[in-house]
């Protein structure tokens, strides 16, 4: 049980100013993803909950606590590293137990909770291994087993997928959503710039872009109602389509933003359609995307199964009402009337 | 196929340049240690390189004189063995009477002489000299031969210079002084590499361009200062402990630096795992670094150990010359003028002297390549 709560976070090196009075309440027991483009601050902004970058100013609570200047092993913390960072001259076990000896636990105790995890992680045969005997999927469970022995409160991921091979990858995001199924009271706060880990793990998503918090939503929050420019952009792929001029002006906003998933593509003529020829078409089997070229700029449209437009046609497209975004001249969300 | 058969010109080169390299360096090796095992008399006679041939050798004996001839057959005659009374062995391939010609005559054959006198002489030695007349005179008749001698190793060098010569003593001293004077400095610069690498410490980048800037120092400039210093404290002047602590400082900036750049090169997430981990400096020290440092501590430990091993100058410098405290490149340099023209002691004097350079070097030496690459390759 630990709840997380950032007031007025500032972080720089010297003169660089990485992260800008982020404000953050993380309940206790909840999955927060980190989202952002590359650079934007989120692995710094972990590794100040972590201990491992000092905190500019600011305070970091962890349980009510202010625990700014608390080292890492004292913040009940795990952080499971992009590269795992496995000791490579160590066992599997001695990984595992390293935390544990440490602490100072005796050699008994040590033994039973390293097996618990192991066996928990399917890891059991594998003890007696060095990490390069281990393969990547391997190799991220004894890096989670070692932050599930430690009985931390808290455990911070690291784009801890991004080492691992697609297929691996959609299976490992199952096990973590798995974990965090059997470990319900253990907050977690992952940090990734891949979406679709962002959308189907998180409780809340943190968007994040140039050391500020862009907006905190679950993932269909930010889906459906994003609150800017940059969130309506960064979700959902492929991205939403941002139409100024006329269009926008009969919607009554300076920007409109459209999902390509909503935009009724057709080859005759539609009402207050935008007109546009066929750039080229992406047929993916399940869905296809359209890329219109328009008055407005470049149009990307989704169709379900394979479309039947082809490339260089004139066609006419028309956001599906109740789809659309509205955003003011600053990149706010206008709420729709 | 023609292309992959073709030799390009730069690796023509390199690969000559390679093989010149490694033929300067073990043919004198092999020379040397050829020649300690060979026989004193050998080595003065002929080259190294001969070592495995029969080597024929012209010599000169003289018979028994007339006194011991015998009649037989109405002749005179004088029999027995050339290599009597001499530790020779050997075969004889010809002999001859005349100085001119030692090979006149083929081994087992007979030579008539002059006045009707023959002389058979046999390859193992034995001779038969006859004369229709009796031997005159009161001395034996001088016979020249060749012989041809078999190769012959011996192990007498080793035992002549390691008991008598003072080199197994002065072995022993040499080992006194390298071993703690590489262990010393590999302690305290892996302690320093990793603080100057990973720890938070104010002027951190003062010290480390200090000790680049110590590397650069000739030794020869401290050993005055040196010097005084010692013999003002008198404990450290003369003894082992003096030379350990001087062979330290001079070996520690390149130590702190070589280890520094490799646990720098230490992937950054390993120690910050060990700190959520809950692992104090020293703990991180002695379980994650010391371990994955162990290719660049053995290679500075040849680089240590070799160059305090063929250290001269401050052995003579900071270590006495008494025979329990004389090194073996101050004992070789006073046995190449006291026995400068023996070279079966200077042989093997020399090669007990590189025995354990090249035992050092060849059972750690794929750390020394790794080591050499330190730093440049990341996660060595």
């Amino acid at each position: 049980m630990a709840n997380i709560k950032l007031s007025n976070l500032n972080k720089s090196y010297g003169a660089v100013h990485i992260l800008k009075d982020v404000n953050l309440d993380i309940k206790s027991g909840e999955f927060i993803v980190f989202v952002g483009p590359s650079g934007c601050g989120k692995s710094t902004l972990l590794r100040s909950i972590c201990g491992l970058e000092a905190i500019s100013s600011g305070t970091l609570e962890i349980d009510g606590a202010v625990v700014n200047e608390v080292p890492p092993s004292k913040r009940g913390i795990a952080m499971v590293f992009q590269s795992y960072a496995l000791y490579p001259h160590m066992s599997v076990y001695e990984n595992i137990s390293f935390a544990l000896e440490n602490q100072g636990l005796d050699r008994a105790s040590i033994k039973q909770k390293v097996e618990k995890v192991a066996e928990m992680l399917q890891l059991t045969p594998y003890l007696t291994r060095l990490p390069k005997a281990l393969s990547g999927g391997q190799r991220q469970r004894v890096a989670i087993g070692r932050a599930i022995v430690r009985g931390a409160k808290v455990f911070l991921f690291d784009e801890p997928l991004s080492n691992l091979d697609a297929a691996l990858r959609v299976q490992t995001r199952m096990e973590i959503a798995k974990l965090k199924r059997a470990m319900p009271d253990t907050t977690m706060v992952y940090v990734t710039h891949d979406q679709v880990e962002a959308m189907t793990l998180a409780d809340r998503i943190v968007v994040l872009q140039a050391g500020r918090v862009e907006q905190v939503g679950t993932p269909m929050e930010l889906y459906e109602k994003p609150g800017n420019v940059f969130v309506a952009g960064f979700i959902g792929s492929p991205k939403m389509n941002f139409v100024t001029g006329d269009p926008a002006e009969r919607a009554g906003c300076k920007t409109l933003g459209i999902r390509p998933e909503h935009l009724e593509v057709s080859a005759s003529s539609l009402a207050d359609g935008i007109p546009g020829v066929v750039e080229y078409t992406e047929i993916l089997g399940s869905d296809s995307f359209v890329y219109v070229a328009t008055d407005y700029g470049m149009i990307t449209a989704r169709e379900n199964g394979r479309t039947a437009i082809s490339k260089g046609q004139k066609v006419w497209l028309k956001p599906v009402s109740g789809y659309v975004h509205r955003f003011d001249g600053n990149g706010k969300r206008l709420d729709t009337p | 196929m023609w292309q992959r058969i073709r030799l390009e010109p730069s690796r023509f080169f390199l690969h000559l340049a390679v093989l010149l390299i490694v033929a300067a360096w073990t043919l004198p090796t092999a020379g040397l240690l050829v020649s300690s095992l060979r026989d004193k008399d050998l080595i003065a006679t002929s080259g190294w390189w001969t070592a495995l041939t029969t080597t024929e050798r012209s010599e000169q004996a003289r018979m028994k004189p007339p006194a011991d001839q015998v009649q037989k057959d109405g002749h005179s005659e004088i029999s027995g063995n050339l290599f009597e009374g001499t530790d020779h062995a050997g075969q004889i391939s010809a002999f001859g009477t005349r100085v001119q010609n030692p090979a006149e005559f083929s081994a087992g054959a007979t030579a008539q002489l002059q006045d009707g006198r023959s002389l058979t002489v046999n390859s193992d030695g034995s001779y038969v000299y006859t004369s229709p007349t009796a031997f005159t005179g009161d001395r034996g008749q001088r016979v020249f031969f060749v012989t041809s001698v078999p190769p012959k190793f011996t192990t007498d060098n080793y035992r002549t210079v390691l008991f008598s010569e003072g080199i197994g003593r002065s072995f022993i001293n040499s080992l006194t002084v390298t071993i703690p004077a590489t262990i010393i400095p590999i302690l305290i610069a892996a302690f320093a590499a990793y603080a100057l690498a990973w720890m938070k410490l104010p002027a951190r980048g003062f010290i480390i361009a200090v000790i680049v800037g110590l590397l650069v120092v000739p030794l020869q400039m401290s050993l005055i200062p040196l010097l005084k210093i010692y013999n003002a404290t008198g404990f450290l002047s003369k003894t082992y402990l003096g030379i350990w602590l001087a062979h330290t400082g001079f070996g520690l900036p390149f130590a702190i630096y070589l280890l520094r750049s490799y646990i720098a090169g230490l992937p950054k997430d390993l120690i910050e795992s060990a700190q959520v981990d809950g692992a104090n400096d020293f703990k991180i020290f002695m379980r994650i670094i010391l371990p994955l440092s162990f290719p660049a501590l053995a290679s500075f430990a040849i680089f240590q150990f070799l160059w305090v091993w063929n250290d001269l100058l401050v052995a003579i410098v900071f270590l006495g010359s008494g025979n329990d405290q004389l090194v073996l490149t101050g004992r070789l340099n006073a046995l190449l003028g006291s026995r400068g023209g023996n070279w079966e002691i200077l042989t093997a004097s020399a090669f007990v002297t590189i025995i354990v350079p090249l035992v050092v070097f060849f059972s750690l030496q794929r750390y020394f390549v790794r080591g050499l690459l330190a730093g440049s390759v990341k996660g060595g």
